[in-house]
C-alpha cells in the first residue's frame, strides 16, 4: 500500500520540494478528495474539523449545565432524566468526539508521517474508514441525546443503563455509537503502530523519534489493549438490554461490579490516551520556543512508556467504594500513587528544558506554560484522590470533577490549542493573528480556572456530582463556577474568530516559521506541505 | 378485611404520630456551609483521621505546586528571549534527574504510611454495637434495625412546599436515621434495583449500595446532633432528591425510640415497616 502511494506520488513528483507552489499537485476532485480520501493530511484535517464540531456541541452542553447549576432550584433543564442525558452526552462527546479526534486522529494523522519522514500512513484506506466511522457514531450519540434516553452517566454503570431503568432506544444508540467510535480508534491505532514501526525514514531509530511520535505510539498501544475490553463490556450490556442475558444482573447470576471492572480497565488507560499525545505536543512546543533540545529525552520517553504500563494496573481506584476487598484497595492505592513519579519527571523535564533557554512567548508557548501550571494542579489533586482513605470523603464529589477537568478540560484541551497554534501555519500555510491568539489564551485560562478551581471547595464540602439541583449552601461557589464557564464560552467564540482570520489571511508563512528551535522533519516541508510529501525519503544522521 | 384492619391501624397511628415517634427537638446540625472551602468538620474519629491525612497531603501538594509555580516564574523572568538571548544547549543532568525521581518517591512514602493505616481503620469495625441495614431505593433510603427488633424505616426528602422553617432544602428528610451516640455502628449497604452511594461527609463514611451484594462499613458519632449527607452515585432522575440525615441521640433516647418505632411499625404506620412488611414491600416492587 505504501509503495503504491509512493509510486503515485513519484509520477507527479516534479513539483515537490520547490517552495510554496502546491497548486500543481494533482489533487482529486472535491468529492474524491474529501469523501474517499486516503491522504493522511486530508484525513487529519477532517478529524480536526470533526473535533471542533464535537467540541462545540459538547461545550454547548456544558454551558447548559453551568446555567442550570448557577442557582439552586433552577429549572432550565426540565427533568432529572434530561439532565442525566445531558451530562452523559457531554462526557462522551468531549472524550470520543473532541479530544481523541483532535489529538490522535487530527494531529496524529497530520504529523506522524511528516515527522518520521514517511509519504503517508501504512494503511491509507484503513485510515479513511477510521475517520468515516465517526460521523455515524456522532449521529447515533446525538439521537441518544435528543431522545433523552441515555441518562446513565458516561460510565454507563448497569443496572441504571439496563433495559429496566433505561428502556428507550436512545441508550442503545449511545452504546452503538461507542462501538463505532471504538472500532474507529482501534483501526486508527493499528495504523499508527504499523506506520511508526515500519515507515520511519532511514536513520531514524526508535531513540531518535520525536516525542510526539513516541506519545502517539504509546497511545496507540493503550488503545489496542484497552478498547476491546470496553467493546466486550458494552456488547454484554447490549445483550443484557436486548437479548435476555444477565451478565450484569444479579437476578440472573450476573454482577454489576463486573461491568465496573471491565469499564475501568478501559477507562483508566483512556485518560492517558487523552493526555499522552498532549505531552508530545507540549514537549515540541517547549523545545521550539526555548530554542533548546528537550531535556532528558530518554527519561521523557520512558516516563510515557511507564505511565502507559502502570496505567493498566490501577483501574480499581475508581471503585474504592464498590465493596472490593481492603487488601485489593491497598494495592490499587499504592499502584496509583506510583504514577505520580513519571508524571513528575515529565513536569520537571519540561521546566528544565525551559531553564537556560531563550524563550519566545508566542501564543503556542503561552498554552504550553499554561498547560504546565494547570496540569500540575490536576496532577497533585490526583494524588489526593488516590488515597483511598480520603477518597471516602471526596469520591464522586465535585473534587473529582475539578481534578479530572484540570487534567483533561484544561490539560488535554490546552495541549490541543497549543498544537493548533503551533501547527496551523504548517497545515494551512496562513499566519494566525498573534493578538487574538493571546486574547483567546487569557480568556480561556481565566475562564476555566474560575470554573473548576471553586469546584475543589464544593467537593471538599461534600457536593455530589451529577446533581441538577443542590442544597442552598453550595450556591456561592456554583455561581462563581458558572461565571467562569461563560467566560470560557466567550473564549471559544474568540477561537472561532481566530480560525476565520487565519483562513482568510493573505499572509503566507515560511517553511520553518518558528526558526532555529523547530528541528523536527515537518519543518523541512513547505507550508502547507505538498499533497504528497517525501517522494524522496529524508536521511537522518 | 385484612386491608381494613391495616387501614384502621394506619389511621390510628397517623393521628397519634406526633406522640408515636418521640421528637428530639432542635439539635446541633452538621450540614455544608455557604462558601465552605474545606472539608466539613469531623464528627468522629474516622473523619478526624481523614482530615489529618488530607491536611498532610494538602501541605505536600501545595508546596509542590508552589515550587513548580516559582520555577515557572523564574523561567519566565530570567530566560525570556530579551533577558537571555543566547540559549544554553544543556539537555542532561543525571543528578537532577535522579533527584526529581527519588524525592517524589520519598514524599509518596511519607504520605502512604498514614494512608494505609487509615484505610484499614475505616474499613470495618471489629466490635460493632449495633447494625443498621442501609437499603437504597429509587429514590429513598430504607434503614433497617435488625438487632433492635428488626424493623425498618423509610426516609424521603422533604418537598419544597412542605419545608418547615429551619429545615434545609434537599437535606432534610421525613424520617431520620436515628443512631446512638458513641457506639460503633456497623453499616450494611445494598440495593434492590440500581446503584446508589451512602455518603455522610462529616462522618467520613461512604459506600456504594449495589444490587446483589452487601457491603460493610462502619461509623460512630461523638456528640448528639443531625449529620447530613446525600446519595452520591447517579441513580436516575431523582438522584439529587434522596438526602441522608443521621440523627445521633443518647443511648436511652435511642432505646426508647427503637422500642416505640418498632411498635408503630408493627401497627402498620406507613413508611415504618415491620420486617415482614418490608419483605412484602420488596416483592411488590
Amino acid at each position: 500500500m505504501a509503495a503504491t502511494t509512493h509510486d503515485h506520488a513519484h509520477d507527479h513528483g516534479d513539483d515537490h520540494g520547490h517552495g510554496h507552489d502546491d497548486h500543481h499537485d494533482h489533487k482529486p476532485s472535491f468529492v474524491a478528495r474529501w469523501f474517499f480520501s486516503t491522504n493522511h493530511k486530508d484525513i487529519g484535517t477532517l478529524y480536526l474539523i470533526f473535533a471542533v464540531v464535537g467540541g462545540i456541541v459538547g461545550g454547548a452542553l456544558s454551558e447548559i449545565m453551568r446555567a442550570q447549576l448557577q442557582f439552586p432550584n433552577n429549572h432550565i433543564v426540565e427533568s432529572g432524566q434530561q439532565w442525566n442525558t445531558i451530562i452523559t452526552t457531554h462526557g462522551l462527546l468531549m472524550i470520543f468526539f473532541s479530544v481523541m479526534p483532535a489529538l490522535i486522529g487530527g494531529f496524529g494523522n497530520w504529523f506522524i508521517p511528516l515527522m518520521i519522514g514517511a509519504p503517508d500512513m501504512a494503511f491509507p484506506r484503513l485510515n479513511n474508514i477510521s475517520f468515516w466511522l465517526l460521523p455515524p457514531a456522532f449521529v447515533l450519540i446525538c439521537i441518544g441525546l435528543v431522545m433523552g434516553e441515555s441518562g446513565s452517566g458516561w460510565t454507563l454503570y448497569p443496572p441504571l443503563s439496563n433495559a429496566t431503568y433505561e428502556h428507550g432506544m436512545g441508550m442503545d444508540c449511545t452504546l452503538f455509537a461507542l462501538h463505532l467510535a471504538g472500532v474507529s480508534s482501534l483501526l486508527g491505532a493499528m495504523n499508527f503502530i504499523t506506520t511508526i514501526f515500519n515507515m520511519r525514514a532511514p536513520g531514524m531509530t526508535m531513540h531518535k523519534l520525536p516525542l510526539f511520535i513516541w506519545a502517539s505510539l504509546v497511545t496507540a498501544w493503550l488503545l489496542v489493549l484497552s478498547v476491546p475490553v470496553l467493546a466486550g463490556a458494552i456488547t454484554m450490556l447490549i445483550c443484557d438490554r436486548n437479548f435476555g442475558t444477565a451478565f450484569f444482573d444479579p437476578a440472573g447470576g450476573g454482577d454489576p461490579v463486573l461491568f465496573q471492572h471491565l469499564f475501568w480497565f478501559f477507562g483508566h488507560p483512556e485518560v492517558y490516551i487523552m493526555i499522552l499525545p498532549g505531552f508530545g505536543i507540549i514537549s515540541h512546543v517547549i523545545s521550539t520556543f526555548s530554542k533548546k533540545p528537550i531535556f532528558g529525552y530518554l527519561g521523557m520517553v520512558y516516563a510515557m512508556v511507564g505511565i502507559g504500563v502502570v496505567g493498566f494496573v490501577v483501574w480499581a481506584h475508581h471503585m474504592y467504594l464498590s465493596g472490593i476487598d481492603i487488601d485489593t484497595r491497598a494495592y490499587f492505592m499504592g499502584a496509583t500513587m506510583v504514577i505520580a513519579v513519571p508524571t513528575g519527571i515529565k513536569i520537571f523535564s519540561w521546566i528544565a528544558t525551559m531553564w537556560g533557554g531563550s524563550i519566545d512567548f508566542k501564543t503556542p508557548m503561552l498554552w504550553a506554560v499554561g498547560f504546565l501550571f494547570v496540569f500540575t494542579i490536576g496532577g497533585v489533586t490526583g494524588v489526593v484522590c488516590a488515597n483511598a482513605g480520603i477518597d471516602e470523603a471526596i469520591h464522586n464529589t465535585y473534587y473529582v470533577i475539578a481534578h479530572f477537568h484540570y487534567v483533561l478540560s484544561l490539560g488535554a484541551v490546552f495541549s490541543i490549542f497549543c498544537g493548533v497554534y503551533y501547527w496551523i501555519g504548517k497545515m494551512s500555510g496562513r499566519q494566525y493573528p498573534e493578538f487574538w491568539g493571546k486574547v483567546h489564551f487569557w480568556l480561556f485560562f481565566v475562564g476555566v480556572n474560575l470554573t473548576f478551581f471553586p469546584q475543589h471547595f464544593l467537593g471538599l464540602s461534600g457536593m455530589p456530582r451529577r446533581y441538577p439541583d443542590y442544597p442552598d449552601a453550595f450556591a456561592g461557589w456554583n455561581y462563581v463556577s458558572s461565571i467562569g464557564a461563560y467566560i470560557s464560552g466567550v473564549s471559544v467564540l474568540v477561537f472561532l474568530y481566530v480560525c476565520y482570520r487565519t483562513f482568510t489571511s493573505k499572509v503566507p508563512v515560511a517553511d520553518n516559521y518558528w526558526g532555529e528551535g523547530a528541528t523536527t522533519l515537518e519543518w523541512t516541508q513547505t507550508s502547507p506541505p505538498a499533497f504528497h510529501t517525501y517522494t524522496e525519503l529524508p536521511r537522518i544522521h | 378485611m385484612q386491608l381494613f384492619r391495616r387501614l384502621f391501624a394506619a389511621l390510628t397511628v397517623l393521628m397519634m404520630a406526633p406522640l408515636a415517634v418521640p421528637g428530639f427537638g432542635a439539635a446541633f446540625a452538621q450540614a455544608p456551609k455557604p462558601w465552605e472551602m474545606g472539608m466539613q468538620p469531623a464528627a468522629n474519629e474516622i473523619k478526624r483521621r481523614i482530615i489529618d491525612l488530607h491536611d498532610l497531603v494538602l501541605l505536600i501538594i501545595t508546596l509542590t505546586t508552589i515550587f513548580v509555580g516559582v520555577l515557572l516564574v523564574i523561567v519566565i523572568v530570567r530566560f525570556n528571549a530579551k533577558a537571555n538571548p543566547i540559549p544554553s544547549k544543556t539537555s542532561h543532568h543525571t543528578g537532577l534527574e535522579i533527584a526529581w525521581t527519588t524525592i517524589p518517591v520519598l514524599l509518596l512514602v511519607i504520605m502512604s504510611i498514614p494512608s494505609f493505616r487509615l484505610i484499614y481503620y475505616q474499613d470495618r469495625t471489629p466490635n460493632p454495637d449495633l447494625t443498621i441495614k442501609v437499603i437504597a431505593h429509587q429514590w429513598y433510603w430504607e434503614y433497617g434495625y435488625p438487632d433492635q427488633g428488626n424493623f425498618s424505616i423509610e426516609s424521603r426528602y422533604v418537598r419544597d412546599e412542605d419545608l418547615k422553617p429551619g429545615q434545609l432544602r434537599l437535606l432534610d428528610v421525613d424520617n431520620q436515621m436515628i443512631v446512638p451516640v458513641g457506639k460503633n455502628i456497623r453499616i450494611l449497604t445494598s440495593s434492590p434495583e440500581v446503584i446508589h452511594s451512602f455518603f455522610v461527609p462529616s462522618l467520613g463514611v461512604q459506600r456504594y449500595a449495589i444490587p446483589g451484594r452487601t457491603i460493610e462499613t462502619w461509623f460512630s458519632v461523638d456528640k448528639p446532633g443531625v449529620y447530613y449527607g446525600q446519595c452520591n452515585q447517579i441513580c436516575g432522575s431523582e438522584h439529587s432528591r434522596m438526602p441522608i440525615a443521621v440523627h445521633a441521640v443518647s443511648d436511652q433516647e435511642f432505646k426508647a425510640w427503637a422500642e416505640q418505632t418498632k411498635k408503630s411499625a408493627d401497627a402498620g404506620q406507613p413508611r415504618l415497616m415491620a420486617a415482614t412488611d418490608a419483605t412484602a414491600h420488596e416483592i411488590q416492587r
